[in-house]
């Protein structure tokens, strides 16, 4: 590769980087301003919330099943099974159910986000509503944006509960009773810690929301070139939400 | 002809992917003066009528409508200016997610002027002008390609436009819903709406439109009328006229 070419592609991605970030800041400051388009925001819920209950839930219940057995098999030796709720909590709460639900939605919904917004670029219907006088940001991102800013902490909050519910199903079998193994969820746990579990799930939605509407309104190259942004939307919010989930931890950690 | 009758490009050169689509290209759209640019598949044609609307920004020179320009202008401040032209997208572009009356009234209801009953009256004013009105409930998935031309060209009639830009708007169809679009844009012109097509139809050209702008290779090659066309020497329009088989190869 020569220096040029290099060069080229250090201005497409510092270039991409920008636009991304305005794209960010324009939808927020657009979050507060009128037309509000309730109609779009509740389909956008619908469509984005619901949809992901079911892998959320299924998520939950197999993550707070194997971290408990992982737990049980290395407390067990020491007769110290009754940490096992404590240890799911901890874990499951801060890192474990706002990461993996984030990313089990990036899959579904931010693919979803950019195969639609996508297919409207290529058909020219982003164009035929910029031509009829629509804010596309306002109308295409903000409802996307605020439907996802509400589900993502919900679904996150549903993925909690019920791994812990996953892991009282392994306990039992280790003979710990309901009242111990509630008893013992908080005991590795400040409230600071529930709030980092309910901001990053906040944070993650408008990662998702974000790239999958990016990619989705720079598509190009008709039908084969949706199903490529599709692809490219899902691999970087995945990276992105990993990424930022350390940051957002070390800021946490800080401020403990 | 004053200024203020007319949408015009100024030296305008846009470049995308590296490829020079206009290169110093003057273009202007007089009012009452039904214009066609032609050119081949890819030459820049559907560019142009973005480039016009203010829906992609020009490398260099600069787009006015009437005194205005656009040009590195936020395109919240033109919205208003752009009230007054209106485009059919070649393959229509008609909102998926909403029914044909829905799409109609688009601009209508995102405006919220005027009261639910205004609107569905101008829906189905449009509607019937271009002969879709039983179509009103219907999705856009569940229209024919005509149908779906005609429902787009309803659309853009919504706000009752000076200039109408038609994107290739017979390519594709029978017959039959060629003599359509053709029969819609004189009842047009003749409502007096000023059109401007881009195609490869000299047809349908010759049918609409008084005066031909010829795009090639990026720069404006042939500007006059069908006579005038006739008579060029200029081997790329004689070319289009009269394909050959040499012309195949070359
Ligand atoms: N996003 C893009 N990236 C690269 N090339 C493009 C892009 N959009 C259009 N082009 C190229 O620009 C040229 C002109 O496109 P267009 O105006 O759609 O042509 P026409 O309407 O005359 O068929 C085409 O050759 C097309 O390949
Ligand atoms: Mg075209």
């Amino acid at each position: 590769m020569s220096i040029s070419v290099i060069d080229k592609k250090m201005l497409h991605f510092f270039n991409d980087l920008q636009e991304y970030f305005f794209l960010a800041g324009r939808s927020l400051l657009r979050m507060f301003r009128r037309p509000f388009y309730y109609r779009e925001f509740a389909i956008q819920f619908d469509k984005l919330g619901f949809s992901s209950l079911f892998i959320c839930i299924l998520t939950g219940l197999f993550t707070g099943m194997v971290m408990a057995l992982q737990a049980l098999i290395q407390l067990k030796p020491f007769a110290a099974t009754s940490y096992v709720g404590g240890m799911v909590a901890a874990t499951m709460i801060k890192e474990l159910g706002p990461v993996l639900a984030s990313l089990m939605v990036a899959g579904r919904v931010g693919s979803a986000i950019t195969a639609e917004l996508g297919t409207m670029v290529v058909t020219e219907q982003v164009d035929a509503m910029r031509v009829e006088g629509t804010d596309i940001i306002q109308r295409l991102v903000v409802p996307r944006m605020k439907a996802m800013l509400l589900a993502m902490p919900l679904l996150t909050v549903v993925t909690d509960l019920i791994s812990l519910v996953g892991g009282y199903i392994m306990s039992a079998g280790y003979g710990i009773n309901p009242t111990m193994y509630i008893k013992g969820l908080p005991q590795f746990m400040v409230f600071q810690d529930l709030i980092e579990g309910l901001v990053k799930p906040v944070f993650f939605g408008m990662i998702i929301t974000l790239t999958g509407c990016y990619i989705g309104l720079n598509t190009r190259g008709g039908a084969e070139g949706v199903g490529n942004a599709a692809k490219q939307a899902v691999v970087l919010s995945s990276v992105l939400i990993l990424m930022s989930d350390f940051f957002i931890t070390k800021v946490f950690v800080v401020f403990r | 002809m004053t200024s203020s009758d007319s949408i015009r490009m100024e030296k305008l050169s846009y470049t995308i992917g590296g490829r020079r689509i206009l290169e110093d290209f003057d273009f202007s759209l007089e009012r009452g003066v039904n214009r066609t640019i032609l050119g081949i598949s890819g030459a820049g044609k559907t560019t142009i009528l973005k480039l016009l609307l203010g829906l992609l920004q020009p490398d260099a020179g600069r787009v006015c409508i009437g005194d205005v320009c656009i040009t590195g202008v936020p395109e919240s401040d033109f919205m208003e200016l752009r009230k007054r032209i209106a485009i059919v997208f070649q393959g229509g572009a008609l909102f998926d997610s909403m029914t044909v009356g829905e799409n109609v009234g688009y601009r209508l209801f995102e405006e919220g002027r005027l009261s639910q009953v205004e609107i569905e009256q101008i829906i189905r004013e449009k509607l019937s002008f271009v002969g879709v009105e039983p179509a009103l409930d219907l999705y856009p998935a569940e229209l024919s390609g005509g149908m779906k031309k005609r429902v787009a060209i309803a659309r853009a009639l919504a706000a009752d436009p000076d200039y109408i830009f038609f994107d290739e708007p017979t390519t594709g169809l029978d017959p039959i819903g060629v003599y359509n679009i053709c029969n819609l844009m004189q009842r047009l012109q003749a409502e007096g709406k000023t059109t401007l097509m881009v195609t490869h139809d000299l047809e349908t050209a010759f049918r609409t439109s008084q005066r031909f702008t010829f795009l090639h290779q990026a720069r404006m090659i042939f500007e006059g009328t069908q006579e005038e066309m006739r008579e060029s020497r200029l081997p790329e329009v004689q070319q289009f006229l009269r394909p050959t088989v040499e012309s195949l190869f070359v």
